[in-house]
């Protein structure tokens, strides 16, 4: 691969100076909310530069919400999420979209687009009235089609793929852009066991090959602690637990965010935490363990 | 659908120095063939009349070398009803993509979301209660058009607008608007009604230089602010999410495109009434011939100018001159193509 594709993870040297603590991508102390409807309060998240973050939680924590404030899809009203040391939403709509990409969860391709001409739109923050297709947004489709390995597929239509297939596609799309920072909103949902890992490995590889920073959030805990790098924990729109998989993902923490009993065991595999869910017998004793509990505390 | 364009490559890039363009082969063929028809139809129609002219002799009095007669029947009579017409077809076509592209909807044209119904009780008001003059009569379709079109864009309002809500407010706009206009009708007495109905039909008699000269302004001055905002429109069809990602600012996009439909629909109502169903199926047509996604605001203006000019072209051929309105034979056409979009919508799921 062109080493000079690699996308820019530092924006330069002397703002690394300037802000040398402060990783590119940060939410501050923000509250999120839909019309009154507040999902979380106070919520302060930083991105590791060039980690493979991962954000899991159990349904309705506020997890996708998270990434559409992070992705200024969601202005949060209060609080401010920064980005390269800028609050996101004052930034040109164009300038933060060549820094940082988003594949959300709902994408629509247009009724007969071929993979190509989808893939092109990604180019869109890079071109102008005048520049609308210049050889440099061909090489870099090219090459994004060929990293996702729908290269072949240039010429067919989106809706004629597979599940996984369109996938890659729109993540090809989503590369095209070129942005250091990268945030996939639930990549892997409605994909088959080995599309699901195909596509993590996608990302892993983007990560560890071409030094993206990757924000994923992702249902599958044991998928979460196989690929992150960082970890972050949501329950109720607040941060449980953040840190390495291997320190933090432990019995006690996935029941504290989950409410689930589980074991926590090495993966034979990797060697990562798994998350193994105690039998249903053992859960039921334990709920009226914890209900016998609640009643003596209670008389 | 089946894969037909992966022999020959559909796109060619154009580059100049630092100017660089992806051309869509098929959609440019597909735009200089409209024209072409366009332009055939209308020297054809201009010939067409109580007078009729050969096709040269037109052609050689457009350029200047007619003689006297010809040359007031061509210039002051026939070429202006030809160029309301163009213009009024253009103005609906790109008004209707416009439209259809924002809503994401095939029937979110501005027949279907009262837009000309709206127009149509400017008009009526002006009318019936005003006996107002011809320019009245327009101003009030204009401002009919446009406090509609405000309306619906309010009432659609939701943290942004999306299409399906459009649509469907629109319909809702309609319904009561259509009553007012059923109202204003009872009210009339009968020479001011039959002159709403003739109003009402959409028709190119009588339109002179008068009617061109706002009408090409309009258009001078919105083209290329829509074509400027093209692409942003392209990217809004995979989504708001995804195009606001790739830096689209979305809402200002989509309130600048829909002020500029509604003016473009609105002028066009006000220069020639409701000619139906041009702003539905124009955009239609064109995308099947283009079979190219996007908006095809370009190929649809041409196809709206195209059909217009051609519906008007038949009335007169088959009826005589200035004896069929030009909104009947469009709505004709058009509601025919409108049962077939719902059927095969229909058997495709999307409704």
């Amino acid at each position: 691969m062109n080493p000079s594709t690699k996308p820019a993870t530092n924006a330069s040297a002397n703002e690394d100076n300037r802000r040398s603590t402060v990783n590119r991508l940060s939410a501050e102390n923000v509250t999120l909310a839909y019309d009154q409807r507040v999902i979380a309060r106070q919520l302060s998240v930083e991105i590791p530069d060039n980690s493979f973050t991962v954000i899991v939680g159990p349904n309705a924590c506020g997890k996708s919400t998270l990434l559409r404030a992070l992705s200024r899809m969601l202005k949060p009203t209060e609080g401010r999420v920064l980005l390269d040391g800028q609050v996101i939403q004052s930034m040109p709509a164009k300038k933060v979209a060549r820094t940082l990409g988003l594949l959300p969860q709902s994408s629509i391709a247009p009724d007969g687009i071929t993979v190509g001409d989808l893939v092109g739109r990604g180019r869109y923050p890079h071109q102008g009235i005048l520049r609308q297709w210049s050889n440099e947004d061909e090489r870099v489709v090219q090459e994004s089609m060929a990293q996702t390995g729908v290269a072949e597929l240039a010429d067919r239509y989106v809706d004629e793929l597979s599940g996984g297939q369109r996938q890659r596609v729109w993540i090809a799309m989503a590369l095209a852009q070129q942005t250091p920072l990268l945030l996939l909103d639930e990549p892997t949902t409605y994909l088959d066991i080995q599309h699901q890992i195909d596509v993590l490995d996608l990302c892993a590889e983007l990560h560890e090959e071409q030094g993206r920073t990757l924000v994923a959030v992702l249902h599958d805990l044991n998928h979460a602690a196989r690929y992150a790098t960082h970890l972050i924990a949501l329950r109720e729109g607040a941060v449980i637990a953040e840190g390495a998989p291997g320190d933090i993902v432990t019995a006690e923490l996935v029941e504290e965010v989950f409410g689930l009993r589980c074991q926590v065991i090495d993966d034979p595999e990797t060697g990562t935490p798994l998350v193994v869910p105690a039998a249903r017998k053992a859960r039921a004793r334990a709920h009226t363990d914890l209900g016998k509990v609640a009643a003596t505390e209670a008389s | 659908m089946k894969a037909t364009s992966t022999q020959i490559p559909r796109t060619k890039a154009v580059r100049t120095g630092g100017f660089s363009l992806r051309l869509d082969l098929r959609a440019f063929t597909v735009v200089v063939l409209l024209l072409v028809c366009a332009l055939a139809a209308s020297v054809v129609l201009i010939g067409t009349g109580d007078f009729p002219i050969p096709a040269g002799d037109v052609l050689k009095t457009l350029f200047g070398g007619g003689d006297a007669g010809q040359e007031f029947i061509v210039n002051e009579l026939r070429l202006p009803r030809v160029l309301v017409g163009l213009l009024v077809g253009a103005a609906l076509g790109l008004g209707g993509a416009l439209f259809q592209s924002i809503s994401r909807n095939p029937l979110g044209s501005p027949d279907v979301l009262g837009l000309s119904q709206g127009s149509t009780a400017g008009a009526l008001v002006m009318i019936v209660l005003f006996s107002g003059s011809a320019t009245a009569v327009t101003l009030g379709a204009l401002v009919g058009g446009l406090v509609t079109g405000l309306a619906i864009y309010l009432l659609a309002w939701k943290q942004g607008v999306h299409g399906y809500r459009l649509v469907l407010v629109g319909i809702g706009v309609s319904a009561v608007v259509t009553a007012v206009n059923g109202y204003l009708l009872t009210k009339a007495d009968l020479v001011d009604a039959a002159r709403a109905v003739v109003w009402m039909t959409g028709s190119l008699n009588g339109r002179d230089w008068t009617q061109v000269w706002p009408l090409l302004a309009l258009c001078a001055v919105l083209l290329p602010l829509v074509l400027a905002n093209a692409r942003g429109l392209r990217m809004m069809e995979m989504g708001d999410d995804v195009s606001y990602a790739l830096g689209v600012r979305v809402e200002r996009v989509r309130l600048l495109l829909m002020v500029a439909a509604v003016l473009l629909t609105s002028a066009a109502t006000a220069a020639a009434g409701p000619v139906g169903f041009v702003a539905l199926t124009a955009p239609q047509l064109a995308r099947r011939l283009t079979r190219s996604p996007g908006p095809n605001l370009v190929p649809s203006l041409c196809m709206g100018a195209t059909l217009l000019v051609t519906a008007d072209w038949a009335s007169q051929r088959a009826f005589g001159a200035d004896q069929l309105p030009v909104g009947v034979v469009t709505g004709v056409l058009g509601g025919i193509y409108l049962l077939w979009l719902l059927v095969t919508e229909r058997k495709a799921g999307r409704i």
